[in-house]
């Protein structure tokens, strides 16, 4: 059975794309979050402190949104602390070894029809679905 | 200096509201997209279709309209062309970590302003991840293809 929304949805993703072509007029930079983050850990000066303005307005977007329904932050996906941990530690190697996450490979890239992004997006979907399905299998 | 840190705040901030407001925060949405063999929720289908075309005419408006950006020098676009190793071995690592906690970077570091646990240690693993890449993984990986 296939179910889903589109307005919300949809208004996210414009209001994403928006925010990630804001970066690009105002910086001159892609709006990829992986390496934005990563920038801000292991790069100094300059570079380090606009990552750091942007991460803070991704939080502080995270805490007004919590402020006005937290039920945007529900969390029923029954992953535990160590499951969670892992991703974490995967996320972190593969974007860094791959260049890019959702937003630089899959939003900014796919944006500018870049063939290296579709590559890398097309491979992280099937392994992410390859995964889902792996461990929706062991839990039942 | 300092409009480039506000304007880059404020990117930060619509981006989040974004993610929120689309359903990327919640784990078990990005899961249920992923779950092409269960029940499958295509809604986040939507969400990277309305941000890729709303990007794709973004820049090429910035493209054609600027020759430098606003509070930038040069706009610092990629170039390369070629698939590599890393690239796909990257995004497979990547794409498993996803799919296995239901959060990307965005939306887990969004996430950290809700208070949750799970993006905490999410956050914290993604930092050490990264370290791990660029101190170990990385290296072998260039090594190995310079081997060949």
């Amino acid at each position: 059975m296939i179910e889903f929304e589109v307005a919300m949805p949809l208004a996210g993703g414009i209001l994403i794309g928006i925010a990630a072509a804001m970066t690009l007029l105002f910086s001159g930079k892609i709006a990829g979050i992986s390496g934005i983050f990563g920038g801000m850990l292991f790069q100094q000066g300059e570079e380090r402190t606009w990552r750091s303005a942007f991460v803070a307005g991704l939080i502080a977007g995270g805490v007004l949104l919590y402020s006005i329904n937290t039920e945007y932050f529900e969390n029923s996906s029954g992953r535990g602390l160590v499951a969670v941990t892992i991703a974490g530690l995967l996320v972190g190697i593969g974007t860094r070894v791959g260049g890019g996450c959702t937003s630089g490979h899959g939003v900014c890239g796919i944006g500018r029809l870049s063939a290296r992004s579709l590559a890398a997006t097309v491979t992280f979907m099937v392994a992410g679905m390859a995964m889902v399905a792996l461990v929706q299998n062991l839990y039942l | 200096m300092v409009k480039s840190n506000i304007a880059a705040f404020l990117c930060g901030l619509i981006f989040s509201i974004g993610l929120g407001i689309s359903g990327m925060t919640q784990p078990q949405k990005v899961i249920g997209f992923l779950d092409v063999f269960g029940e499958w929720d295509l809604s986040l289908a939507f969400v990277m279709g309305g941000a890729v075309i709303s990007y794709l005419l973004l820049q090429l408006w910035i493209q054609r309209r600027f020759s430098t950006p606003l509070l930038g020098e040069t706009f610092q676009i990629p170039s390369r062309k070629d698939l590599d190793r890393s690239l796909i071995f990257g995004a497979l690592l990547f794409g498993m970590g996803w799919g296995l906690g239901g959060y990307c970077p965005g939306p887990a570091i969004t996430s950290l302003g809700s208070g949750s646990v799970n993006a905490v240690l999410f956050v914290v693993a993604m930092g050490i991840g990264m370290l791990l890449a660029d101190r170990v993984i990385s290296p072998i990986l260039t090594h190995k293809a310079l081997k060949n």
